[in-house]
């Protein structure tokens, strides 16, 4: 049963790819459709299959790990999965009905839109180094491909940045894989992470250990090397901004968390642990103070994804050197962090489409008196910015308290401040568009209604959100599974 | 002086970098890597089906990477071609008559279709295989275009889209059929190892050269300025 | 010390020199063939440091023949995506674009207005 539901997995986003390539935007939004399904479907029933009989490992061609590639089908790694369908279907469907079928280009959004999503999924059950390097690639080469899609010179020019920052990225990381190939002969996650606690050869590896942290850093858009991300998020199309935000930048941090998680007990150090954290809050405090500061709607969205990041990268301090419970703490903590920002900021970005279209400009100062005319998607918006903010009953409220007990108990209290600083910051941001738009302008009564289906869908992605924190506890025991064999 | 201040601090964090990155390349060299991946690869290379262990490696140990390589290369070439204007493919520069050319072109083209078709061959027992036959191929295919040859099928047309999708749709029909024939997603039948891997490499050839010549046509030539720019008025 | 290893460290100094085109560069075709630079110096770690016994290793060999692919894709989509800038703006750099009071004296046409 599980291994139909892998092949599902696995094959369909890129026999998808195939299909939508071979037709025209309408009829590939048809299939499309019905690939959503069938994704959703084969992520639902794995992630029950690894709540139920635990996790295993998915050798590809047969072959085991030194010599073939091994996929690690482990709690977080179906928890991201399922993330990534009901997003990434969220998303396509928004896409679907947003995006104009008579442009000649929009046909290739599908045929990427599906490269994407099979990316993800090699990266969130990628166990092998080099096979990981490749997921990376796959989904740089076809977010900046979705982000200059329609190729004006502005989007060009964002889409041109993006990719030279991926590449870059990409290329650190490749150069820690190729040292510790050369190390220890072996490109497999599981059997490196072994050689290393063990003992194998510590100091000569903290050197690729920083490079591919740094390269990863780069890939999420982590202060000060955040430059790529506004200009990218905020210029591609509603629907691919939104999947940006809520999962390409989460596959780097994801693999820079495993890697983490699996060798930084031996490799880091306490220095770089609190370097990456201080870089983490300075994103926090400059990303949301940006955030505040812009004059389109959605370079303030883009803006507050590089904010939220920051607060993943508290990961690294919170886990290093500290007792199992607190690090468990601080893993679930960031794992709720990820779902919710994903679940939030696409609902963010979806709804920002619809209001930029319904206004026809991308100023926040051109979204007066929409409220009255569009005040369910300015509500989607609202109900996404208070799980940013992290009130409760949110999912960002729950993962905010679990990253605050953790700083507090392994008595790192100099988090609690930029905890509380994000979220007074990201209330300003939000409110902020929400004055513009209550604003009553009499010279503007021509607003474009969108159609209903666009409306919903933000709706529902932040009601997910929100309801997040509610659930949180089933859906951590999941995804907390492979920590407890683990051990760090 | 600030250019210089800036380029100075540049110059000695690159060299601190690469100084870093030789200290650890020196150290590593030290030491004798615990897992004999190459022995491994001998001992298994039968199972394969191919003698070359690079082609094992490459399509049957770590099949998945390729799988997934290809699809990168696919992308790069929606991406391209989802730029591309098709008048471009008519640009009346791009229409040379040079006699010498031509007469090259008689020479060249037939050699480097057989050189194509002699290094896919060579794969499964020596140096070679499906990208450097593609390679060569669109090579041959660059320098027809660039003789002035027609290439219709280059449109961003239907024809275009099939060839650039009919070696990954091949590689991917397989890995499924293994998958549902019992053996895990890419684990070739045993018996039909070698054809199977024969079959993949002929097709991924002609879709790594339609992809490159692909990207190499459709860099925009014509100079006109987007009317459809935007999207709204 | 090796051939093997002399090629490691070859590619250690092709990759300081192409970081620093990289970052130094602001031709954005230079910054390619700067990426491509690095690329071929960790190519060559990866291959030289892995044999650096002498022996063979096939396994960091087809790595980088996949690599290679995954660069070579990068690339012409990077000089696709270039050379479309070029011929819309008319600049090979990615410094923003002249204010709108400020007429641009490239070809380019007017275009700030809005994405969506």
């Amino acid at each position: 049963m599980t291994l139909w539901l892998m092949a599902g997995l696995l094959f369909t986003p890129l026999a998808w790819a195939v299909l939508t390539l071979l037709l025209d935007f309408s009829k590939g939004r048809v299939v499309t459709w019905l690939g959503i399904l069938v994704q959703v479907l084969v992520s639902l029933g794995l992630w029950a299959a690894v709540a139920s009989d635990g996790e295993f490992l998915y050798l590809l061609g047969g072959w085991q790990a030194p010599m073939g590639i091994e996929l690690r089908v482990d709690g977080l790694a179906v928890t991201f999965v399922l993330l990534t369908a009901l997003v990434a279907a969220a998303c396509g469907w928004h896409a679907s009905i947003y995006l104009d079928p008579d442009k000649p280009w929009n046909r290739y959004f599908w045929p990427l839109f599906w490269f994407l999503w099979a990316g993800l999924n090699a990266v969130w059950l990628g166990g092998d180094l080099f096979n990981v390097y490749v997921g990376l690639e796959l989904i740089s080469l076809a977010a900046v491909g979705l982000v200059a899609l329609g190729g004006q010179a502005d989007a060009l020019r964002a889409a041109i940045r993006y990719l030279m920052a991926a590449l870059l990225g990409s290329l650190a990381y490749l150069l820690g894989v190729a040292l510790i190939y050369g190390q220890f002969g072996t490109l497999s996650l599981a059997g490196v992470t072994d050689l290393v606690s063990n003992g194998g050869a510590q100091s000569n590896l903290t050197f690729p250990l920083i490079l591919m942290l740094l390269g990863l850093a780069l890939k999420t858009a982590l202060f000060p090397m955040h430059g790529w991300l506004p200009p990218a998020h905020g210029i591609a199309k509603s629907p691919v901004s939104a999947l940006l935000s809520a999962l390409v930048v989460k596959a780097s941090f994801y693999i820079a968390a495993r890697l983490w998680l699996d060798l930084g007990g031996d490799l880091g150090g306490y220095a770089l642990a609190q370097l990456i954290g201080v870089l983490g809050s300075l994103a926090v405090i400059w990303g949301s103070w940006l955030a505040f500061r812009q004059a389109k709607l959605k370079q303030v969205v883009a803006y507050s994804s590089v904010a939220q990041i920051g607060y993943l990268f508290l990961l690294f301090p919170l886990t290093w050197g500290v007792t199992d419970a607190i690090s468990q703490q601080a893993q679930q903590g960031i794992t709720l962090q990820v779902v919710s920002h994903a679940l939030a900021k696409a609902a963010m970005f979806l709804a920002a489409g619809n209001l930029i279209m319904s206004v026809g400009s991308n100023r926040v100062d051109a979204l007066a008196g929409v409220s009255r005319f569009l005040p369910f998607s300015l509500f989607s918006f609202g109900l996404a910015g208070v799980s940013l903010m992290g009130l409760p009953p949110t999912g960002g409220f729950a993962a905010k308290w679990l990253l605050l007990q953790a700083s507090l108990a392994s008595g790192q209290w100099w988090w609690l401040g930029v905890l509380l600083a994000g979220g007074l910051l990201s209330a300003a941001y939000v409110f902020r568009v929400y004055r513009a738009s209550f604003i009553e302008a009499t010279d503007t009564d021509q607003f474009y209604h969108p159609s209903r289906s666009l409306e919903v869908i933000p709706m529902i992605l932040a009601l997910l959100s929100l309801g997040l924190g509610l659930v949180a506890e089933p859906v951590l025991s999941v995804m907390s599974l492979p920590f407890e064999g683990a051990g760090s | 002086m600030m250019r210089f201040f800036s380029v100075t601090v540049l110059a000695a964090a690159c060299l601190a970098f690469a100084g870093a990155l030789m200290v650890t390349v020196w150290h590593i060299s030290g030491t004798q890597a615990p897992v004999d991946l190459p022995g491994l690869l001998v001992e298994n290379l039968e199972a394969s089906g191919v003698e070359h262990p690079i082609t094992a490696v490459l399509l049957n140990f770590r099949s998945y990477d390729t799988l997934l390589e290809i699809g990168v290369l696919v992308i790069a070439g929606i991406a391209g071609i989802s730029m591309a204007k098709t008048t471009s493919l008519e640009d009346p520069l791009l229409r040379t008559s040079d006699s010498l050319l031509y007469a090259l072109q008689r020479w060249f083209v037939p050699l480097m279709l057989v050189l194509a078709g002699y290094l896919l061959w060579a794969g499964s027992d020596r140096p070679g295989g499906a990208f450097q036959a593609g390679a060569v191929l669109a090579a041959s295919g660059v320098l027809m275009r660039l003789g002035g040859t027609p290439m219709e099928f280059l449109r961003p047309g239907v024809l275009l889209r099939l060839g650039l999708a009919l070696g990954f749709s091949v590689f991917l029909l397989v890995a499924v059929a293994s998958a549902l024939a019992g053996d895990a997603f890419l684990a070739y039948p045993k018996a039909f190892n070698k054809p199977l891997i024969l079959v993949i490499e002929t097709v991924l050839t002609f879709s790594i050269a339609m992809v490159l010549l692909a990207l190499f046509v459709s860099a925009p030539v014509n100079d006109a300025v987007e009317p459809e720019e935007r999207e709204r008025g | 010390m090796t051939s093997a290893l002399l090629y490691a460290f070859a590619g250690v100094a092709l990759c300081g020199i192409g970081l620093f085109g990289f970052l130094r560069l602001q031709h954005l075709l230079r910054k390619l063939m700067a990426f491509n630079l690095i690329g071929s110096g960790v190519f060559l770690i990866m291959v030289g440091l892995a044999q650096r016994n002498g022996q063979p290793d096939p396994v960091p060999q087809a790595l980088v023949l996949t690599g290679i692919v995954v660069a070579i894709a990068a690339t012409a989509l990077a000089v696709v995506l270039i050379r479309r800038y070029y011929h819309l703006s008319g600049q090979t750099t990615l410094a923003e674009p002249a204010r709108e009071n400020v007429r641009p004296k490239a070809r380019a046409v007017n275009r700030e207005g809005a994405p969506e």
